[in-house]
């Protein structure tokens, strides 16, 4: 599904390399996390396979099931199937959420040559989806994010992720800003979506997230690079005796 | 004090081949007309009031030629709304396209049918209100406008008006120069609701008079279109009654010179009057937005709510004064003025004023000018939203508050949709 090959990303307006050279492969199916120390350059990955700018890809190569994803617009790789849950949802004032989600879906339809979704479908289907995951109808209505608790923002991210059916999902520390509860409704709107056909990269510093959501693989990414990869049982032991040993470790 | 030679010589020159029937009430108004423009000259560039705005092309001979916009792709706009139609062809009167004058509610005349005819309302607004919002600002081109306009309406409302009368002006001649006048009185209670579209003239000069009594409500909506070359100084003088209800939500897109000027009077207590606009330039496109709101009574409420989207070196302009006037307590006063610059070259030109004297009012202004927000696009485009539907978003996001301060929603809608269809062809 997703295949990121010795990745190497610097700052555009600074000389900071951030990320050293990223390998990593996730298969269709699949659950991988993503674990490691503040500023180890997880959001950056999660930033440059969406496309934001800012940053300069100086080596390397991502590919969704053999696209190369660096080359395409951000839209582009939102309609290929790529999906990013951001860290910190934006508010947009005057765009109403509704309006928002259904913009997209239909865009995402066009630009795969699907025929759009008409009102009436959408609505019902954005009803039931939100109804799971707790989101009223006054917040479907109000602007993108605008007013929204920490928990509200999150859920909303879900929503879209289970109105534009992405292939591949990438999580950016969903879990932060979550009660115990709103991460449980969380956790259980991403299971909802797993199948074999659909592929997450979980990124968090918790194990907690990650007894809700069970990843097949763990990878700890430090200073640039993914430095270890292992089982869920390797999240247990980073929540357990931190990241001092694995990084002396591979030191 | 006497005129400079240079601004008598001038204003001779502009007035020269304009001449007006003074026979009449009327002709007694246009002759008062003439002796305000005749002691104020024509405005100048070096007028404060003109400051960021160059008059010459609106003050010149001979109006500057405007090449017709052929609007092939153009929906027209109002087209669902079911209304009274007076149409008017670069300032001519239309009777072949336009509706029988007739609205339950409503009396219409047309002015140049009025100069014989004893109109006793309109004596008191023709020319009256327009003579008294020249205090304390000077505005000769209304005054010329008074003294000479060649047409258009006197509406009386006495009660609910069936549906909204609408103004429709054609450009046609690429050397059109025309002057338009209307009265409005709104008598006690009653309501009606104005549109206006098009273009109007290769140069337009339009007032607008409007008297709102006790508990009248007046309605006016206003689209300006992508008529590019085309230039228009349109003023607004109201004056609003105890209780009465004033709004005004003008749309402009595009024209190489607009000057917007609305001049209010709040001369009853609890009167409330809104005025906004929503302003999208592309090019050699300025617009300039003038407001002047008198507060002279009690617990009167004001907004004002001016929105530009300015790109390719267009220019934006608003002055806009909030003057409360001793005992004019409780008085509710709000002004907003705020340009999104879509490049560099893009500019906004912001004068806001307030001036009180009164001691317990509540006033707020502010004024901003800013980029489109880069996250929130890239936030929309990470969800497959192109770039260019997702900057149509954010730009009818910005522009949602002064499109807001239309009541009706079917008219909101209307403007709206058209919006959005200038916003998609990526050229306004």
């Amino acid at each position: 599904m997703l295949e990121i090959k010795n990745l190497h990303v610097k700052l555009e307006e600074e000389d900071k390399q951030i990320l050293k050279g990223v390998d990593l492969t996730v298969k269709a199916g699949e659950v991988h996390a993503i674990m490691g120390p503040n500023g180890s350059g997880k959001s950056t990955l999660s930033y440059v396979l969406a496309g934001r700018e800012g940053y300069e890809v100086t080596e390397g190569s991502a590919t969704l099931e053999g696209e190369e994803l660096l080359e395409m617009e951000p839209e582009e790789r939102a309609a290929a199937g790529l999906f990013l849950a951001f860290q910190y949802p934006v508010e947009i004032p005057g765009v109403g959420n509704m309006t928002f989600l259904r913009t997209a879906v239909n865009a995402q339809r066009k630009a795969r040559g699907e025929e759009e979704m008409s009102a009436g479908d959408f609505l019902k289907v954005v009803r039931e989806k939100a109804k799971k995951l707790k989101i009223d109808a006054e917040m479907l209505k109000r602007p993108v994010n605008v007013g929204f608790s920490g928990g509200e923002k999150k859920r909303n991210e879900i929503l879209q992720m289970a109105m534009l059916e992405p292939k591949m999902c990438i999580l950016d520390e969903t879990d932060s800003g979550l009660d115990v509860d709103a991460m449980k409704l969380v956790s259980d709107g991403v299971n909802a979506l797993r199948d074999e056909g659909r592929a997450f990269l979980v990124i968090t510093h918790y194990q907690r997230l990650l007894d809700h959501i069970r990843p097949d693989v763990v990878h700890i990414m430090a200073n640039g690079r993914i430095i270890k990869t292992g089982g869920p049982d390797l999240a247990l032991e980073v929540e357990n005796n931190g990241y001092a040993d694995i990084l002396a470790e591979v030191q | 004090m006497a005129l400079p030679q240079a601004k008598q010589d001038a204003l001779a020159a502009r007035i020269a081949g304009l001449t007006f029937a003074r026979e009449g009430w009327l002709g007694v108004a246009r002759a008062e007309a003439l002796a305000r423009l005749s002691a104020m000259g024509l405005p100048a560039k070096r007028d404060e009031y003109w400051r960021y705005t160059d008059p010459s092309s609106l003050t010149v001979v001979e109006a500057p030629p405007a090449t017709v916009f052929a609007a092939t792709d153009e929906s027209p706009v109002f087209d669902a709304i079911d209304r009274v139609k007076i149409v008017f062809r670069d300032g001519v009167f239309d009777a072949a396209a336009s509706d029988d004058l007739k609205l339950a509610g409503v009396e219409i005349e047309r002015l140049s049918r009025a100069g014989g005819a004893d109109i006793h309302w309109a004596r008191e607004v023709y020319g009256v209100l327009e003579a008294r919002g020249q205090v304390p600002v000077q505005r000769p081109l209304a005054a010329l406008n008074s003294a000479f306009a060649t047409d258009g309406v006197l509406i009386r409302v006495t009660g609910q008006a069936a549906k909204p009368v609408s103004l429709i002006y054609h450009h046609e001649s690429e050397v059109s120069d025309a002057i338009l006048h209307h009265c409005v009185k709104v008598e006690s209670g009653a309501e009606i609701t104005i549109l206006e579209n098009g273009p109007a003239a290769a140069r337009f000069s339009k007032v607008m008079e409007v008297e709102v009594a006790e508990g009248g409500r007046f309605h006016h909506v206003r689209a300006q279109g992508r008529d590019h070359e085309r230039r228009a100084v349109t003023h607004i003088f109201a004056r609003l009654g105890a209780g009465a209800l004033f709004k005004s939500f003008t749309l402009t897109a595009n024209g190489v010179l607009t000057r917007n000027e609305a001049v209010i009077e709040l001369a009853g207590d609890e009167a409330v009057a809104h005025v906004a606009g929503a302003a999208v330039g592309d090019g050699a496109f300025h617009h300039d937005d003038t407001v002047f709101v008198t507060h002279a009574a009690e617990r009167c409420e004001s907004r004002q709510v001016f929105k530009k989207v300015l790109k390719n070196g267009a220019v934006g302009v608003f002055q806009g004064k909030i003057l409360v006037k001793p005992g004019a307590q409780k008085t509710d006063g709000y002004q907003i003025s705020q340009s999104l610059l879509l490049d560099e070259d893009s500019q906004f030109l912001a004068k806001p004023e307030l001036e009180i004297y009164a001691d317990d009012v509540k006033c707020s202004h502010g004024s901003t000018s800013g980029a489109i927000d880069e996250v929130a696009l890239f936030y929309l485009r990470s969800r497959g939203v192109p770039e260019r539907v997702a900057q149509s978003l954010l730009v009818l996001a910005f522009l949602a508050e002064a499109i807001a301060e239309i009541e009706d929603e079917a008219i909101a809608e209307d403007i709206r949709s058209r919006l959005e269809g200038w916003l998609a062809r990526h050229e306004h």
